[in-house]
């Protein structure tokens, strides 16, 4: 459960690997002595297994592959008629239609916007708050506070604060027509600093506790050796605390994708479509739409990026982010 | 500042700074948060006015009663609640039950099995409503608890999560729970559960943070205060309180509140539910 730890995921799979090939072995050896104790122990297992699996084949499993059959099925324009079967039309249709297109490249500019920015100020803060100082608790329990706030509660201060009638930045000289949550060019711009802001308690916890996860000695034997602050950042904080920021990377990214919440609230993925995000853009399908066939293709093309992401993760950390060069 | 090139003054010098520098950022983080709840004691000409109030000398209550009863905050509150209480109860069972097989049993396509778990992870909930929706109402189950709650009582991560921690359950109490003639049900209540209470919280609180937040799931499948979780609420707050956004803001608060209280109760076991998603693979 650190970061450092060597039980992670693909860890646990080549203990499992090494416990069914133990398992290969045994039921023959043990089989007649053991028989009836050993199938209790089986009937137990998916007993215990049983629940789980049910919630996912019905909630997980069954609609993640439902989508690639409705995926083939093109909605009727009216409710009412019957789907007609388009085969791959529809894949191709959806995927390189304009509006796909513009989604993507939303959320992927969503992403850029949020991520880098969350995890530099969530670093900022985790290194000066990990300092030796009197009181540095108190400003621990400030930075992270924003956990306490879900998306629907900043986005609603936010677009308070963003206001021009009540709001304080058109105060304080902040103030372009249209204002910022209506205007094209700045409403993505807006819409990422309520996400930093919400994101920045988590970001500051994750870093934080990959900087206690560094041990005091490296730094100790660094300044012995005469390096200051700034080079033992770079030389030892830095490369340590890689995997942290890789996992943030990711993690914060897969999330960029399913942004919603900010969106429902604040823009409706307007103005123009600058804020339809993907996942906005698959529950409007859905719900304004009706386009089952449609929102199904959309929400493949999810997964998919989502997909490329948890593999990139687990293939780079296998590798341990600071040893490789 | 006296920079006069002795270590002492520089010294304190450098500490004023830090302690500038981190002051400066809690007020920015804290401003909005801060904001709110001046905003909430406000009456909306106040708000509006120019410059704006940055402390309330005479502090209006009243947007709280509003928000909590006509803006139906406490129903809201209450659904948030049993739905929360439900899921992270049922995460939690779920994921010791299926956790304790993966960590102590041996059986037919154990590892076959794991990997469908760990996959659960692969598939965000988003890309499962299209059909999800038409489950629910096939259920009967459109704007009630079940439909709310039923889809995530289980988890592919706590399911992980919990086995990690059986597996550090040494060996040996196994065999002496054993020829104590424990079952495993029983060793499960007994040894197992209350050894990796640490990894319990841990998920409980992630658990509970998750349900909590919930936005998309609520949206789609309630339609009215009777069942609307508390951050459908707020967004049905705003919309109709346009011309009171001192309510609106006292919504947020009381939004808000049950988990500030919540953290500062169990900060510790939250960071260790939110690093344990950081493990490396």
């Amino acid at each position: 459960m650190t970061f450092s730890g060597d039980s992670g995921t693909l860890g646990a799979l080549a203990d499992l690997g090494e416990a069914d090939e133990a398992e290969a072995r045994t039921p023959r050896q043990r089989g007649k002595r053991f028989g009836r104790r050993r199938r209790r122990e089986i009937g137990l297992a998916y007993l215990l297994i049983l629940p789980s699996l049910l919630i996912f084949g019905i909630f997980v499993f069954y609609p993640f592959f439902r989508n690639f059959y409705l995926g083939f099925y093109k909605t009727p324009p009216f409710p009412g008629l019957p789907t007609r079967y388009v085969g791959f039309d529809q894949y191709s249709n959806v995927l390189t239609s304009q509006d796909f297109v513009d989604s993507l490249k939303t959320t992927v500019g969503f992403a850029l916007l949020t991520v880098p920015a969350g995890i530099i100020l969530g670093l900022l803060l985790a290194v000066l708050a990990n300092q030796q100082l009197r009181g540095v608790g108190i400003y621990r329990t400030i930075f992270s506070s924003t956990i306490a706030t879900s998306v629907a509660v900043a986005a609603v201060i936010f677009g308070t604060l963003f206001n021009p009638v009540v709001g304080l930045l058109p105060w304080i000289g902040i103030d372009p027509k249209p204002p910022i949550l209506d205007n094209p060019n700045l409403a993505l711009f807006g819409v990422a600093i309520i996400t930093i802001w919400q994101t920045l308690g988590i970001t500051f916890i994750l870093m934080s506790s990959g900087l206690q996860s560094i041990p005091d000695e490296l730094h100790e034997a660094a300044q012995i050796d005469g390096a200051g602050p700034v080079r033992r950042f770079w030389r030892i904080t830095l490369p340590l605390l890689s995997p942290t920021i890789f996992f943030a990377v990711v993690v914060g990214s897969i999330f960029a994708f399913q942004t919603f919440g900010q969106i429902d609230i604040l823009t409706q993925g307007g103005p123009i479509k600058r804020t339809n995000v993907l996942t906005y853009f698959i529950y409007k399908t859905l719900r304004q739409d009706s386009n089952d066939g449609k929102a199904a293709v959309l929400a493949i093309a999810l997964f998919a990026i989502t997909f490329v992401l948890t593999l990139i993760q687990m293939r780079v950390l296998e590798k341990r982010v600071h040893y490789g060069r | 500042m006296a920079a006069s090139g002795r270590p002492k003054a520089r010294r304190i010098a450098t500490r004023a700074l830090r302690y500038l520098l981190l002051t400066v950022l809690a007020v920015v983080v804290l401003f909005p948060l801060y904001m709110t709840i001046v905003n909430s004691l406000l009456r909306p000409s106040q708000i509006a006015a120019r410059p704006p109030t940055f402390f309330p000398t005479h502090p209006v209550w009243g947007s709280y009663s509003d928000a909590w009863n006509a803006g139906h905050m406490g129903r809201y509150l209450v659904n948030s609640a049993i739905v929360t209480t439900i899921i992270t109860v049922g995460q939690v069972a779920t994921a010791i039950l299926a956790g304790y097989a993966f960590a102590f049993l041996e059986f037919p396509l154990k590892r076959t099995l794991f990997l469908v778990f760990l996959a659960t992870l692969m598939v965000p909930f988003e890309i499962t409503i299209v059909t999800n929706i038409s489950t629910i109402n096939d259920l009967g189950w459109f704007n009630s608890y079940q439909g709310l709650a039923v889809p995530f009582l289980a988890t592919g991560f706590g399911a992980f999560l919990m086995r990690q921690a059986f597996l550090q359950v040494p060996r040996d109490l196994q065999d002496a729970a054993s020829l104590d003639g424990y079952g495993h049900w029983r060793f499960m209540s007994r040894v197992a559960v209350p050894l990796a209470r640490p990894a319990v919280a841990a998920l409980s609180v992630f658990a509970f943070l998750g349900a909590w937040n919930q936005y998309l799931w609520p949206l789609l499948v309630t339609k009215d205060e009777k069942y609307r979780t508390v951050q459908i609420g707020l967004k049905q707050l705003r919309a109709t309180s346009i011309d009171q956004v001192n309510v609106t803001f006292a919504g947020v608060i009381i939004a808000a509140l049950p988990l500030v209280i919540l953290l500062l109760v169990f900060q510790k076991q939250l960071v260790r539910g939110l690093t344990a998603g950081a493990v490396k693979g």
